[in-house]
């Protein structure tokens, strides 16, 4: 994908001189140009399109943010419930598929910035991780909703 | 009204959507019982209510001095980048020298894996 990238940039660049004028609206048309040839030339590369892998990062972003504003909103109402002693904290263990080092670490950014879950420990195999929620009734659902949406998002873009 | 204007009434909206979460998170702070049950009012909340707040001053200035602050734009960036990392350092630490759970606590699952078996009743 940064090979992509690159190469998309160094087309710009020398379409730039290629017109020799160092203007951005130049390198913009040039950038276009070169989307277009890679476009074409695409099966000569290893990964994907890199555009898709932008978009889904996108769609990550927009996921996460909505995620952000409603449970931020949920555990606000909590907070201002005037009986605390119905709530059940507690730590459950969510098995992850994810393998390489940043995409964990992103996954438990996420998870620990969406309200009612904090990750506390990363089991050592990265097999496993620990979170403590604030308020849960369900495990499993809690799980499936964690791996649904952030889970899912981040393989997309970290797929191929 | 025109567009200056909304953008005004939008950003200070904003602003105060942020004053408002911040106290609610205070409030979080307070009330709740045990470490881990806080630390989620305080860097959660207190997180989006600082997003907010930034956000709203960014939109502001965009809007009445037609001024595109990039240092706030870094800022929230960085916010949203520490503030998780923080969390997850303090409860870890909390944690790993056994700070007690609070009684309505239902189920632990982490205890055996870093303090070994049960000894006494946590």
């Amino acid at each position: 994908m940064a090979f992509q990238i690159l190469l998309n940039f160094f087309i710009a660049v020398v379409w730039m001189f290629m017109n020799s004028s160092l203007t951005p609206s130049t390198f913009i048309i040039g950038y276009l140009i070169g989307l277009l040839m890679i476009i074409m030339t695409r099966r000569y590369f290893s990964g994907r399109l890199y555009i898709w892998r932008i978009w889904s990062a996108v769609k990550l972003t927009a996921i996460f943010l909505k995620e952000l504003i409603l449970s931020n909103i949920s555990v606000l109402l909590l907070v201002i419930k005037p009986d605390l002693s119905t709530m059940q904290p507690m730590f459950f263990a969510m098995p992850t598929e994810l393998e390489k080092d940043w995409e964990i670490t992103l996954l438990s950014s996420l998870i620990t910035l969406t309200p009612g879950t904090v990750v506390v420990h990363v089991s050592d195999d990265q097999r496993t991780l620990y979170i403590h929620a604030i308020d849960v009734d369900d495990v499993d659902e809690a799980i499936d909703s964690i791996k649904n949406t952030f889970e899912k998002a981040i393989m997309e873009v970290s797929r191929g | 009204m025109n567009v200056s204007e909304i953008g005004e009434f939008v950003g200070a909206l904003l602003i105060l959507t942020g004053a408002i979460a911040s106290i609610l998170s205070v409030f979080g702070l307070i009330r709740l019982p045990d470490v881990y049950t806080r630390s989620h009012a305080a860097t959660k909340s207190s997180t989006l209510a600082v997003l907010l707040t930034l956000s709203g001053a960014f939109l502001y200035f965009l809007f009445t001095e037609n001024f595109i602050s990039v240092r706030l734009l870094l800022g929230i960036g960085f916010v949203f980048l520490t503030a998780p990392v923080a969390g997850h350092v303090i409860i870890r630490a909390a944690y790993r020298s056994k700070v007690k759970l609070a009684d309505i606590s239902t189920e632990d699952e982490l205890y055996e894996k870093i303090h070994g078996k049960h000894t006494d009743k946590m």
